[in-house]
């Protein structure tokens, strides 16, 4: 699974790097950089909470390509 | 192709601004014109050189497809477009019918710039003297630099902000064609792939409308073949006026370049893309001697902050701190945010500025290091780059 953030949508409330510091850095403005690499497994459930929690629902876990 | 022998053809060095009477549109089926269209190896001439056959072969998939025409030409240092546009509707339109033909569309929007008004004087006379078995009829947009991104400018004539979208056109039925690059649909569709393949090289046929501006005697729109010489593309608008310093290619999204890197390079993306540039939006923008680079990017990059669309995080705060930073001769704080802003959009402004700071900084480095020392070789000069005047989103 890979991780996805809609930059539109993306507010920079900086949760997702809150639960999921393994992945997800902020930027100097507070906007979410996603790690290049796929989530391994064991991350996957921090990943979906990550998700859900998305106050502007800007994040997303899909498939990898 | 027997209709294709036929025709008249035009000279294929002036194919796309001379005043040659192209006859009506041959009638074709749609499976003959896709192969020519294929074969012709013609590549979108907005920017990113894309094929123009697989765009064509995703939208045909689609149900209810629509055909756009894309004059808006947002770039302030670009001004091919809207001198097609001016100069040859009827081609344009031609292309876009053609188009419209391979995927199956009923509806053809030439869009152009709210900006021009003799540009949309005349395509619309052009289209009230056709008769298409399509509806065809114009829109016009706000004229910003973003608008003519293909998503903000579908997103505007759906109704909302010329602003991008994430979900790209082509991936729910609507085909965005650049204007040139649907003139070109309307010459391979009359006189074939082959004759199209007469001029440019074998990877990039045709010939490419570029914008020529800077120290040129006469600057403005040339027609030329892809892979001619840089310095006889300058020929082409009168020659240098003054001493070259640099070149701009490629407009705001393009690259910098040092006159005696670029001067005897071909004009086509094979030469281009080894020394990190491309063709781009084709403009060149010589930079004379006397001028200052630095001062000039500065303006550049002041102007793409204020047309950011606003959506995303990193291009909203990341472009006025790279204008800051440039402006401040600080170019390890440019080197930190490029990573931060480079990427980073739902289009490709904050990646297109930023690979304009990188070229500044590296071919101005003198001028950066002459700044620091409060000297300046451009003190005075007047500006060279063009700034377009923004407008409302809607």
């Amino acid at each position: 699974m890979r991780l996805r953030v809609d930059p539109i949508l993306c507010d920079g409330y900086g949760q997702c790097a809150e639960l999921l510091p393994e992945a997800i850095m902020l930027d100097e403005w507070g906007y979410p950089i996603l790690a290049p690499r796929p989530i391994d497994r064991e991350l996957e459930p921090a990943a979906r909470r990550a998700v859900s929690m998305c106050p502007r629902l800007a994040l997303s876990l899909e498939k990898a390509a | 192709m027997s209709a294709l022998a036929l025709a008249r053809r035009p000279d294929p060095d002036h194919r796309l601004l001379s005043a040659h009477d192209h006859g009506p549109l041959p009638g074709i089926r749609r499976r003959e014109l896709f192969a020519e269209i294929e074969a012709s190896g013609l590549t979108g001439r907005g920017g990113a050189a894309f094929p123009t056959a697989v765009k064509l072969a995703a939208v045909a998939r689609a149900s209810d497809p629509v055909v756009v025409a894309n004059g808006t030409e947002g770039e302030p240092a670009s001004w091919k477009d809207k001198v097609l546009l001016a100069e040859n509707p009827n081609l344009v339109v031609d292309g876009a019918v053609i188009a419209a033909r391979i995927v199956g569309a009923s509806r053809v929007i030439v869009a152009v710039g709210r900006g021009n008004r003799t540009v949309l004087r005349r395509v619309e006379r052009a289209i009230a003297a056709r008769s298409d078995r399509v509806d065809v009829h114009v829109e016009t947009v706000p004229s910003r630099f973003v608008a003519g991104e293909e998503s903000a400018l579908v997103h505007s004539l759906e109704g909302g902000p010329a602003k991008p979208t994430l979900k790209k056109p082509y991936e729910r039925g609507i085909l965005v064609q650049n204007v040139e690059t649907l003139a070109n649909v309307g010459l391979v569709a009359r006189y074939g792939a082959d004759w199209f393949r007469e001029r440019g090289t074998a990877d990039e046929p045709g010939t490419a409308l570029v914008t020529v501006l800077g120290a040129v005697r006469s600057p403005g729109v040339v027609e030329v073949e892809l892979g001619t010489p840089v310095r006889d593309v300058i020929q082409r608008v009168g020659g240098l006026a003054e001493l070259p310093q640099a070149l701009l290619v490629g407009g705001y999204f393009g690259t910098w370049m040092h006159a005696h890197d670029v001067l005897d390079l071909p004009l086509a993306n094979a030469s281009l893309r080894p020394l990190g540039a491309d063709l781009g939006a084709r403009t060149i923008v010589v930079l004379p001697q006397g001028a200052c680079g630095l001062g000039e990017s500065v303006r550049v990059v002041r102007y793409l902050a204020g047309e950011t669309a606003g959506q995303c995080g990193p291009c909203v705060f990341g472009l006025p701190a790279m204008a800051e930073a440039l402006e401040a001769l600080d170019v390890g704080r440019l080197r930190r945010l490029a990573p931060q802003v480079s990427g980073r959009g739902a289009c490709a402004h904050p990646t297109g500025a930023t690979r304009f700071v990188a070229s500044a900084v590296e071919v101005f480095a003198d001028e950066i290091r002459r700044h620091r020392e409060r000297r300046c070789r451009g003190g005075g000069h007047p500006p060279v780059l063009p700034l377009g005047a923004s407008t409302e989103w809607r």
